[in-house]
């Protein structure tokens, strides 16, 4: 091996920079959300307590968090199941061109990159002109499919593209039918992705503010109940909430990943191949 | 049946339905009614239709929107203009410094796991860093570098810079690092042995062979700020406005006719830069 150059060691202290660039302010709130009974928004901390975590759970004039937990919950797993099939099946489709694919292509460009506001505005009106409620279970959930379904999909444009098809081929010359060489040949492949786009797809969700804003009814998400509190709250309680709900968007990621790490290790001992080629 | 299914357009459609119904549902009648409601009437408590231009004429009347579509391509061009910088360098130590895969995976996950929380959250913890007694101050205090608290930092452009930067570079160093992965070093042994020195090995030959992934980038990046009305409205504590605070103000007031008008134009706007900027790479080519 080469010795490192100098290049390597500036470019490793600017890396570390933007990891702390990353990480420190949801560090130091993380911190001063032990703030004292008395402390404020800022530091220093006067003393350290768990006050502001018991506030959290005993207090609800701030509104309904933890029914807007148990909402955003729901729709994250709404949501991430609904785009890891439709993309999947979408992303099987797209290998082949049909008529009309190109437009249908551009108008998840165009979901991609429309701000969100004008889902918000578009869906809000559209069920209020023809006479419908709006609720996060309908409404909310289809306009923040409008976002994680063209993410769920470019995640299976590029596995496709990397696809070996000579495993299909595989698979039809032994006498397959399209069915079993989806299933059992095509699937168990890509499934390392699909943990990826059911992660994308409920953290998105669980975390989405924009979209939801106008569509989401008289019964807020999480994110909602948070920013309405941003505007009305000014002690570390939000600082006690923003940890608590950062830790478990963190244990979803942590769980997905050693999910992801675990199969690793089993295929790896099982000595298949499958999956090599992705 | 079999016949049927056989024809590549039908199976191809019926595979693509439930995603062609979400998106004609949630994204395209939502976009033509917003066309329609922007030439609606608004009453201070209803909205009437009606076919007149007088929310596009009000609004391109104003001073207001041209101040504010200035100050949205403003954060578009700035926050794009660091991303590109530190997304590049990331993207760049990730794919050509470090040696082994795992390492590499790794790194690329502690700088995505951000991206999965709360985009509120990351804002809000930006407080207790940039406020009048907030670290940034008191740090700088105490160095002897400043001798009363900058008032600049927080509630102002930079403050709104500062956190677009925060939650979008992340979107620079994805598509970067994803076509940095997939050039053959091979051509960087053979700049090498041709005497290329580092600086010539990336601008002659890694940056050309980048370009589609800076592009993608920049769509995502230009795309996410030209729409936001969040960021701007809690980071400028309420000073200052892009044109997604105009609209969000205008729902507020139920004058929906009129936000209707200015999503319009902001989409238009948007999508004459995406127009732009996408005749320059093949997205579906280069994922």
């Amino acid at each position: 091996m080469e010795p490192r150059s100098r290049s390597f060691y500036i470019l490793s202290a600017f890396f570390g920079l933007f990891v702390l660039f990353l990480y420190g302010p949801t560090l130091t709130i993380g911190i001063l959300s032990f703030q004292g009974e008395g402390g404020g928004l800022t530091f220093p901390m006067r003393g350290v307590s768990m006050y502001w975590f018991y506030d959290l759970f005993e207090q609800q004039a701030v509104g309904d968090i933890w029914g807007s937990f148990r909402r955003s919950i729901v729709l994250g797993l709404m949501v991430m199941v609904t785009t890891v099939v439709v993309s999947v099946i979408g992303g099987l489709a797209f290998r082949k061109k049909f008529l009309g694919s190109g437009i249908l292509f551009y108008l998840i460009i165009t979901a991609l990159v429309i701000p969100s506001i004008l889902v918000s505005l578009g869906v809000g009106l559209l069920f209020s002109q023809s006479g419908l409620n709006v609720h996060w279970s309908t409404s909310g959930f289809g306009a923040q499919l409008t976002w994680t379904l063209p993410f769920g999909l470019l995640i299976m444009f590029a596995v496709f593209n990397r696809f070996d098809k000579s495993y299909e081929e595989a698979a039809r010359d032994l006498g397959a039918s399209p069915w079993q060489t989806i299933r059992y040949v095509v699937l168990p492949i890509i499934a390392p992705s699909l943990i990826g786009v059911a992660l994308f797809g409920f953290t998105l969700s669980y975390d989405e503010f924009a979209r939801t804003l106008l569509t989401a009814g008289s019964y807020n998400t999480l994110p909602l109940e948070i920013y309405g509190m941003t505007t009305n709250v000014t002690s570390p309680v939000l600082y006690a909430l923003g940890t608590l709900t950062t830790l478990f968007s963190l244990l979803i990621i942590g769980g997905v990943l050693t999910l992801a790490l675990l199969s690793n290790r089993r295929k790896a001992r099982a000595g298949s191949d499958a999956g090599r080629a992705v | 049946m079999k016949k049927l299914l056989e024809n590549r357009n039908l199976s191809g459609w019926l595979m693509v339905s439930p995603l062609a119904v979400v998106l004609l549902v949630f994204l395209l009648m939502p976009i033509i009614l917003i066309v329609i409601v922007s030439f609606w009437r608004a009453t201070e408590f209803s909205i009437i239709p009606a076919f007149e231009f007088d929310n596009y004429e009000f609004l391109f009347g104003s001073s207001v929107t041209y101040k504010v579509f200035y100050n949205t391509f403003k954060y578009a061009l700035i926050t794009w203009a660091f991303t590109l910088v530190i997304g590049f360098t990331v993207a760049y130590y990730l794919a050509f410094h470090i040696r082994s895969l795992t390492w590499q995976v790794a790194l690329f996950l502690v700088c995505t796991i951000p991206f999965l929380t709360s985009n509120i959250i990351r804002m809000i913890s930006w407080i207790p860093f940039l406020g009048r007694n907030g670290i940034a101050n008191t740090t700088l205090m105490s160095w002897g570098v400043i001798d009363e608290p900058l008032e600049w930092l927080l509630f102002s452009d930079f403050s709104v810079i500062l956190a677009f930067v925060h939650l979008y570079t992340l979107f620079m160093v994805v598509p970067i690092f994803n076509t940095m992965m997939r050039i053959d070093k091979s051509l960087i042994e053979a700049a090498r042995d041709a005497g290329a020195n580092g600086a010539q090995i990336l601008w002659n030959v890694i940056i050309p062979l980048t370009k589609p992934g800076i592009m993608i980038g920049t769509i995502f990046v230009v795309t996410l700020v030209m729409g936001d009305f969040i960021t701007v409205r809690f980071m400028s504590g309420s000073q200052s406005a892009n044109v997604g605070r105009l609209i969000s103000n205008d729902i507020a007031l139920l004058q929906y006719p009129s936000a209707s008008a200015t999503a319009i134009v902001l989409l238009a706007s948007v999508l004459i830069t995406i127009g732009i900027l996408l005749r320059f790479v093949d997205i579906r080519k280069e994922l």
